[in-house]
């Protein structure tokens, strides 16, 4: 069987074509000017640009404030679906879920247009309120996940060993859920502070976000300036990321 | 009492996460052109959407076509070039199988933007002039992880004796390969050509950087350019309304198979 290895090889370069490469191309742009020499001057410029400063610190505090209402709501949202007694059934779970297939687009646009006919000005207010209405399965989900398959014993020991009700969810019940908690960060934060059109929509141009910078510079050929904002964008991605380390199995079995 | 609220809060974030969409869907079934105005019942919208009778139908329909063809092509080559890819990676050892892996999920964290981007930059710096193709391309990119994700597990899963012990019986290893290997990962197969077909109707930033300038549109980017026009062309409403539909139809009998599936097993 150990000859099938090479099975993997096409993969393998198609990969370092599509995916290492053009990262390695990210970087190769950012530090260079427009006739290719090498340069620190498109990261000179970010900085001294106090436009793209602000709306990189507004897409960052947007992406926070969104994350943090998505717990707020999504979280009791999550332990009441996966609570046998409190919710049986199987159709609110789809309901939750079922938005995450819908095109963000769509559904970004209808909730723009609900706004604009019941006469709420377009502003940073609906920017996040509809980023929540966006992002909020995508934080239901894998918390809903991991409590769901929660050994229920721990709960019982806890309870049997004199925890009050309370003590139960916030020592047993929140610390092992902690992993899906940090799989919804990962769904809801990294495209928040990533999106573009959804912010254009959401404020009718008003408010730019860190997205919609890095769109314009590379639509009117600034490639290198565009390729350095993205890898400012690549480093903050990375420093969530580190967040996540190896927990990854509870983001799988959408399907 | 408890299950009382605990409902209470469900549903009321349920109608809250739900009015953009039922809000959409009623009005799709009137004919003013301005969202919020009702004029009136009509299925005009729909007659419109169906047999194309519009203005600037054509490139709706057109839009919607690309869609679909793009994410039919991309799932069905992403879901042969990651289950030959996970076959391998399932053989492999050691350094070679991390660094692989690892290539593998940069396109599952990447943000779109950033797939974009840097696909775009790709396509430039090669010279290769975007269009169909690059899209195409650019979605194998970002669908085949997906695959490979959901044909592994089943590999791991395999006890490869029977795969041997087909050889031993004479099976020759391309008989053994369609008989027994595949007929074991199609489940995985088919959660991976899903997941990569949805990811792919879906798409809008990767697609946005991969077009090029030749006036390529798909669903998203018809929309994105239609909403910053001012006016949503007024057939989108139904469309919306139609997808919205036939997806929680599709989801509900999955989901209720499921659970009725699981409780059988139970009994």
């Amino acid at each position: 069987m150990s000859k099938r290895s090479t099975w993997a090889l096409p993969y393998a370069i198609f990969l370092v074509l599509f995916v290492a490469l053009p990262l390695i191309l990210i970087m190769v742009y950012a530090f260079q000017d427009g006739a290719g020499n090498f340069t620190f001057g498109n990261f000179a410029k970010f900085f001294r640009d106090t436009d793209a400063i602000n709306t990189f610190a507004l897409s960052l505090e947007v992406a926070i404030e969104n994350t943090a209402l998505c717990i707020l709501l999504g979280y009791p949202a999550a332990w009441i679906l996966a609570n046998k007694k409190l919710n049986k059934s199987a159709v609110t779970i789809v309901l939750f879920i079922m938005p995450m297939w819908i095109n963000a687009l769509m559904r970004t646009l209808a909730t723009a247009e609900l706004f604009h006919m019941l006469g709420i000005q377009l502003g940073k207010g609906t920017l996040i309120v509809g980023m929540v209405y966006d992002y909020l399965p995508f934080m239901i989900y894998p918390i809903y996940n991991i409590l769901d398959r929660m050994d229920k014993s721990y709960a019982e020991a806890a309870a049997d060993l004199g925890a009050t009700p309370w003590q139960v969810f916030w020592k047993v019940q929140v610390p092992l859920s902690m992993p899906g908690v940090i799989s919804g960060v990962m769904m809801v934060f990294m495209p928040t502070v990533s999106t573009f059109a959804i912010s254009e929509f959401l404020t009718n141009n008003k408010i730019k976000l860190f997205g919609t910078i890095i769109q314009e510079n590379i639509n009117s050929s600034m490639w290198n300036y565009g390729a350095a904002l993205s890898l400012v964008m690549l480093v903050i991605i990375g420093i969530t990321s580190l967040l996540q380390d190896n927990k990854k199995e509870v983001s799988g079995g959408i399907v | 009492m408890k299950k009382f609220f605990a409902q209470c809060y469900i549903w009321l974030l349920l109608i809250v996460l739900y009015a953009p969409i039922v809000f959409i869907a009623v009005f799709s079934f009137t004919e003013s052109k301005v969202l919020g105005n009702w004029t009136g019942f009509s299925t005009k919208l729909y007659e419109n959407l169906f047999t194309g009778n519009m203005q600037g139908t054509g490139s709706l329909m057109t839009a919607i076509q690309n869609t679909v063809i793009i994410a039919l092509i991309a799932a069905c080559v992403s879901t042969i070039l990651g289950t030959v890819a996970a076959i391998g990676i399932h053989n492999m050892r050691g350094k070679a199988k991390q660094a692989i892996s690892l290539l593998n999920n940069i396109p599952m964290l990447n943000p779109d933007i950033i797939t974009g981007v840097s696909l775009f930059l790709l396509f430039v710096f090669l010279h290769i002039s975007q269009g169909y193709v690059t899209v195409v391309l650019a979605h194998i990119t970002f669908c085949t992880p997906y695959v490979v994700l959901s044909v592994l597990p089943r590999l791991t899963q395999m006890n490869p004796n029977i795969y041997e012990a087909a050889l031993d019986l004479g099976a020759t290893p391309f008989v053994a390969l369609r008989k027994v290997l595949l007929p074991m990962l199609k489940p995985g197969m088919i959660s991976g050509f899903i997941l990569a077909f949805t990811m792919s109707l879906d798409d809008f930033a990767v697609t946005f950087f991969t077009r090029g300038t030749i006036g390529l549109d798909t669903l998203s980017t018809y929309i994105y350019t239609d909403a910053r026009k001012g006016g949503l062309t007024p057939e989108l409403r139904p469309m919306i309304t139609i997808m919205f539909v036939g997806i929680l139809i599709l989801l509900i009998t999955i989901n209720l198979r499921k659970i009725r599936n699981s409780k059988t097993d139970r009994e």
